[in-house]
């Protein structure tokens, strides 16, 4: 099962490496939305240094849920996805692998991007560190939940803003905690407890998800 | 009651989940049920508008309670009942189970969104603003969109079958997440201010906890009298191909 679920993930991730312009396309669209926001706002530091946790939150919900159509989409529409339900190994094992891919290839880099992003905001060394731990263990929820919406919507007409319909309601504990450590931080305050709580809502999920996802990609090619 | 008249009457039960006897029996029942809740709600209305004493901190304003706390308490409820409706369609792939939670989806909806505006209204007055991002609110909009987001998913696929197990699915993550969302509003509100924001006083005199009372059995029974009377239009459109539901609909005509 292990070596099944390890060769899902390098499949996907070969996929994303050989069309690496989806991936781009996805960290771009990341960066110009939390790009938008000073010029929307203004550029007053104290004010940018006050939403930027916010908005690259917001930024990274966005960019992950306009990736997840491909997290399924491509395998649906050359039959690959059906190959896949069919194999004897279980189908959420399968489906936490193509999740973990996903992960890697957009969850980690919008992670590693929060850095410039929070020099960009004038944010304090322990703030950017906080931001950077918070989209490290908020951003796999981000995927697991959106794969539950993407799978409950393949190949329907007007998916994608369906999925965020669906999906993003959903997300909103995760953008809490995840805006709550930067600003704990800001206030003199340990983001421990908002970061334990974003790690253990990614671990519940990371078990619970899978199944609500292969229940969902069953009904989705009956 | 001996074992087989028990199994006697669980299977007199189950009849009614055959959806042409569950129409015939929901038609029985809706007058009764509108018929209840419309007596309740005006007993209850004038209680609260009129025999209720004006609050000592909020005068007048709170009367609107007695619409907005039964309409937030169903939202919550239904969604709960619609979920449980959707699962068990889903594990047991009853064909009535789903169209009953594809009933209630709309109530549920009007419930929020009835506990939003009022709340609005209220707030006003007593807040001096009719929106701030109060936990309650907040967490009541969002479950406002979860029935958006279960409405749309099952308007949006095309095969009936596919749609009610899609959206079952949706409605048991979603309230899996209700308890954790409504904590981490909560907690989101409490860290940024203090509890400035609360209703007034928890001590109500007993004729308000009557018209309160009143009030919700009134929303109760209104929200089935809606469901059951939606759920046998979704019944009949759905077995639109078979004699009974063609007949039905013939002799109304």
């Amino acid at each position: 099962m292990i070596a099944a679920v390890g060769q899902v993930v390098r499949r996907d991730l070969l996929l994303a490496v050989r069309q690496r312009a989806d991936v781009v396309n996805t960290l771009l669209f990341f960066a110009v939305v939390v790009t938008l926001a000073p010029l929307g706002v203004g550029p007053e530091p104290n004010t940018l240094r006050t939403i930027a946790p916010g908005v690259v939150w917001v930024a990274a919900l966005l960019a992950s849920i306009l990736s997840l159509n491909r997290l399924f989409a491509h395998d649906f529409a050359d039959g690959t996805l059906e190959q896949l339900l069919l194999t004897r190994e279980p189908l959420a094992a399968i489906v936490l692998g193509k999740v973990a891919a996903h992960w890697l290839v957009t969850g980690l880099p919008i992670t590693a991007m929060a850095v410039p992003l929070g020099v960009m905001f004038d944010l304090s060394r322990e703030q950017t560190a906080t931001l950077v731990l918070a989209l490290l263990f908020g951003t796999p929820a981000l995927s697991l939940l959106g794969a539950i919406g993407a799978a409950l919507t393949l190949g329907l007409r007007g998916g994608g803003v369906l999925v965020s319909l669906l999906v993003l309601p959903l997300n909103v504990p995760i953008l809490i905690f995840g805006a709550g450590a930067v600003e704990a931080v800001a206030g003199g305050l340990s983001p421990q407890a908002h970061l334990l709580l974003l790690a253990a809502l990614s671990l519940v999920t990371s078990v619970l998800a899978p199944w609500a996802i292969a229940a969902a990609l069953r009904i989705s090619l009956e | 009651m001996s074992s087989s008249a028990r199994a006697a009457s669980g299977v007199q039960l189950f009849r009614f989940a055959a959806p042409a006897e569950f129409y015939r029996l929901a038609g029985k029942l809706v007058p009764w049920f509108a018929a209840v809740a419309a007596v309740l709600g005006v007993v209850g209305l004038y209680i609260g508008f009129f025999a209720a004493p004006t609050d000592a901190q909020q005068g007048e304003s709170y009367r609107i309670i007695f619409i907005h706390v039964p309409a937030a308490w169903m939202a919550m409820f239904l969604y709960v009942v619609m979920a449980f409706w959707a699962g068990v369609g889903l594990v047991f792939n009853t064909r009535l189970s789903a169209m009953l939670a594809c009933a209630i989806a709309p109530t549920g909806a009007l419930m929020a969104f009835i506990a939003l505006w009022t709340g609005a209204l209220w707030g006003r007055p007593t807040w001096g603003a009719y929106w701030v991002w109060d936990a309650r609110l907040t967490s009541t909009l969002i479950l406002l969109f979860l029935y958006c987001g279960f409405i749309a998913l099952h308007s949006a696929i095309d095969d009936v079958r596919r749609a009610d197990k899609a959206s079952a699915v949706l409605a048991l993550v979603g309230v899996i997440n209700v308890p954790i969302i409504y904590f981490s509003v909560q907690w989101w509100n409490t860290l940024h201010q203090g509890s400035s924001i609360k209703p007034g006083g928890s001590s109500i005199a007993g004729i308000m906890v009557t018209g309160m009372l009143l009030m919700v059995f009134a929303f109760w029974t209104y929200a089935i009298a809606a469901v059951l009377h939606r759920a046998r239009s979704v019944v009949l459109e759905r077995e639109q191909r078979n004699a009974w539901a063609q007949e039905t609909v013939a002799k109304r005509a």
